[in-house]
C-alpha cells in the first residue's frame, strides 16, 4: 500500500449527495435487515396511530350527533291573533338584528295546525276533537340560534314588555321546556370537552408509546452506534440511518392504520346491520372518513414520520455524546 | 508523532488508572506496550483515541493538541488514526465489504474508489472470497482480519492495536501480528498492546511496559519476561 494524495472526490459538492444518499440507503437495508425489530415497532405504531385516527373521527362524529341535536333547539314566540301583518314583520325584522340568530320562521296558524296534526297523526281522537273546533293554535315565531349558550339573550329581548304584549302565550323557552334545553346545552359543551381531551390524552399516550418503543430499538442497537463514533463517524452520519428507518416505521404504519380504519368502519353496516353505537353514528362516521380519506392518510404521514423522526432523534442522542469528563 | 507528557487519569477520586506517564513515539516506530491487566494499557489507548480525557497532563498526535480539541473536532481525530478492538467491534448489520467501506464512506469516498479500494485491503488481509460474509457466520481470527482490513484502509498514519490477538488461537495469532507488520512496513506508525511474550519476543521491538499506571520500563528491541507481566 502506498500512501495516496487525498483523492478530489471526497472533497467535492457532490459529497453531501452522496451521504444524503447512503443514509437513506442505509435506512432502508436497515428497516429490510432487522425486519423482527422492525415488525414489531410498526405493530406499536399500528395500534397507537389507530388509536389517535379512530378518537379523532369518533369525536368528529360526536361533534356531529351534538350539533344535530343543538340544530332542534328553537325558541316559538306565540303571536295573538290580533297582531298585524306590518307589526310581525316589524318583530321579524328587530329580531333578526340582535344578532346570533341562524333563521326566524314565520309559522300561520293554519300550518301551525297541519304540523300539529301531524305529529300527532296517530292519535285518532285529538285528531277527531281537534277537526270539531275552530283552530285553537296561534301563529308563531320560529326563532333558531346560532350559539344555544347564548339563548336566554333571545328569550330576554322577546320578553321586553312591549313585544310580550304581542304574545298569546308564554314563549316555548320557559318552564320545563327551558330546563330540558339547558341540561341538553350543558351536557353537550361537557361531552365536546371529554371528546377533545380524549383526543389529546390519546395522542400524547400514543406519542410516548412510540417514543419508548423505538428508544428501546435503538437502546438494542447502542453498540452499533459507539462503534461507529469510535470509527470517527460524523453524528448525522450515525444518526440519519435510524432516522430514515424509523420514518419508514411511520409510512408503513400509516398506512395500514387507514386501511385498517376503513375496513372497521365498514364491518358495522355490512356485518352487524347497524349504523350507530350509542352516540356515535357509524354512517356519518364512514361519511367523514370516505370523505377525508386522502387528507386523513396525509395527516397520519405526517404524524408517523414526525413522531418517528423525533423519537430517534432523541434516543440516538444520548448514545453519541463524547465523554466530557476528566 | 505521539507525544504523552505527564498524563495522569483518575477514575473517581481516588482510583488511579495512569499516573504521570510520558511517552513519545516517533513517525513509523512499532511501539508495543505490555503490562498486566488493569496496569493502564487500554486507558492509554482510549485517551488517544479520544474516548477519554486525561485527569492532567499534555496530550500531542499527529500535531494536534488535545486540549484544544472541540467535540465536533472528535471525529475528525478518529478518522486519522486506525484502531483494531480485541473485542472486534464490527458492525453486525453489515457485511464483510460493507464493514470495511463504512470507514471509507464516512470520510467521503466515491462509490467507484470504495469497490476499488476495499477488495485490495481485503486480499492483503487474507479475507478475498468472504465479503458477502455477516460476521457472525466469520471465526475469531477472520472478524479480527475484518477489523485490522477497516482500520488500514483508509491509509491512517497511526494504527492501535489492543489486544488484537487475546481472544484468537496462536496459530491465527502470529498471522494477525504478520499484518501488523506488513502495515509498519508500509509506513503507519503502529501501537500494540498484548499480553503474549511469544509474540513481544519475536518482533523484537520497542517495548514500554506499564505497571500500576507508571512506565516502569521503556526499551528497544526488547524481550518480554514474566517480570514484565507482574
Amino acid at each position: 500500500m502506498t500512501r495516496k494524495k487525498t483523492p478530489k472526490t471526497r472533497q467535492q459538492g457532490n459529497h453531501k449527495m452522496i451521504t444524503l444518499g447512503r443514509i437513506i440507503k442505509t435506512g432502508g437495508q436497515n428497516f429490510i435487515r432487522n425486519a423482527s425489530l422492525s415488525i414489531a415497532a410498526v405493530a406499536v405504531m399500528i395500534i397507537t396511530l389507530s388509536i389517535i385516527l379512530f378518537s379523532y373521527i369518533a369525536n368528529a362524529t360526536f361533534a356531529h350527533t351534538i350539533q344535530q341535536i343543538e340544530d332542534k333547539i328553537d325558541i316559538s314566540v306565540y303571536l295573538k291573533d290580533s297582531v298585524t301583518e306590518e307589526r310581525r314583520d316589524q318583530l321579524v325584522a328587530d329580531i333578526k338584528k340582535m344578532g346570533n340568530i341562524r333563521s326566524v320562521e314565520y309559522v300561520s296558524k293554519e300550518r301551525a295546525l297541519e304540523e300539529y296534526k301531524a305529529a300527532n297523526n296517530d292519535d285518532i281522537d285529538l285528531l277527531l276533537a281537534i277537526s270539531q273546533t275552530d283552530n285553537p293554535l296561534f301563529a308563531l315565531l320560529r326563532i333558531k340560534p346560532h350559539d344555544v349558550d347564548r339563548i336566554e339573550d333571545i328569550r330576554n329581548y322577546v320578553e321586553k314588555p312591549e313585544i310580550k304584549d304581542l304574545q298569546a302565550d308564554d314563549t316555548s323557552y320557559s318552564g320545563d321546556r327551558k330546563e330540558a334545553i339547558d341540561n341538553i346545552t350543558k351536557s353537550t359543551r361537557l361531552l365536546q370537552r371529554i371528546g377533545v381531551l380524549g383526543v389529546i390524552v390519546f395522542a400524547v399516550v400514543s406519542v410516548l408509546i412510540i417514543l419508548n418503543t423505538i428508544q428501546m430499538a435503538i437502546f438494542n442497537r447502542r453498540e452499533e452506534l459507539q462503534i461507529m463514533r469510535l470509527l470517527g463517524a460524523g453524528t448525522w452520519y450515525i444518526r440519519g440511518p435510524f432516522i430514515v428507518e424509523s420514518i419508514l416505521y411511520g409510512i408503513v404504519a400509516a398506512i395500514i392504520s387507514v386501511s385498517l380504519c376503513q375496513a372497521l368502519l365498514s364491518v358495522p353496516q355490512a356485518a352487524l346491520s347497524t349504523s350507530s353505537f350509542g352516540l356515535l353514528d357509524i354512517n356519518y362516521a364512514n361519511e367523514f372518513f370516505s370523505q377525508r380519506l386522502w387528507s386523513v392518510l396525509a395527516l397520519q404521514l405526517l404524524i408517523g414520520i414526525i413522531i418517528g423522526a423525533a423519537s430517534s432523534f432523541i434516543a440516538t442522542r444520548r448514545y453519541l455524546k463524547f465523554k466530557t469528563s476528566k | 508523532m505521539i507525544l504523552l507528557d505527564r498524563v495522569t487519569k483518575l477514575y473517581g477520586r481516588t482510583n488511579t488508572a495512569l499516573d504521570r506517564v510520558s511517552i513519545h513515539v516517533e513517525p513509523r516506530e512499532f511501539v508495543i506496550i505490555v503490562g498486566a491487566s488493569g496496569a493502564g494499557k487500554s486507558t492509554l489507548l482510549k485517551l488517544l483515541t479520544k474516548e477519554e480525557k486525561p485527569t492532567s497532563g499534555k496530550i500531542v498526535v499527529g500535531g494536534l493538541d488535545y486540549d484544544k480539541l472541540r467535540d465536533k473536532d472528535i471525529p475528525l481525530v478518529r478518522r486519522k488514526i486506525g484502531v483494531v478492538f480485541q473485542d472486534f467491534k464490527l458492525l453486525p448489520g453489515k457485511n464483510v465489504f460493507e464493514n470495511v467501506s463504512f470507514a471509507l464512506e464516512i470520510v467521503g469516498y466515491g462509490n467507484r474508489e470504495i469497490a476499488h479500494t476495499v477488495p485490495k485491503v481485503l486480499d492483503i488481509v487474507g479475507l478475498k472470497g468472504k465479503e458477502k460474509r455477516m460476521p457472525g457466520e466469520l471465526s475469531g481470527g477472520e472478524r479480527q482480519r475484518v477489523a485490522i482490513a477497516r482500520a488500514v484502509v483508509r491509509q491512517p498514519k497511526i494504527l492501535i492495536a489492543d489486544e488484537p490477538t487475546g481472544n484468537l488461537d496462536p496459530k491465527y495469532a502470529w498471522e494477525i501480528i504478520k499484518i501488523l507488520e506488513k502495515i509498519n512496513h508500509y509506513g503507519t506508525t503502529v501501537i500494540l498492546t498484548t499480553h503474549n511474550q511469544e509474540i513481544v519476543n519475536k518482533l523484537k521491538r520497542r517495548v514500554i511496559t506499564i505497571s500500576d499506571g507508571r512506565v516502569v520500563s521503556d526499551r528497544a528491541n526488547a524481550r518480554y519476561t514474566n517480570e514484565d507481566s507482574k
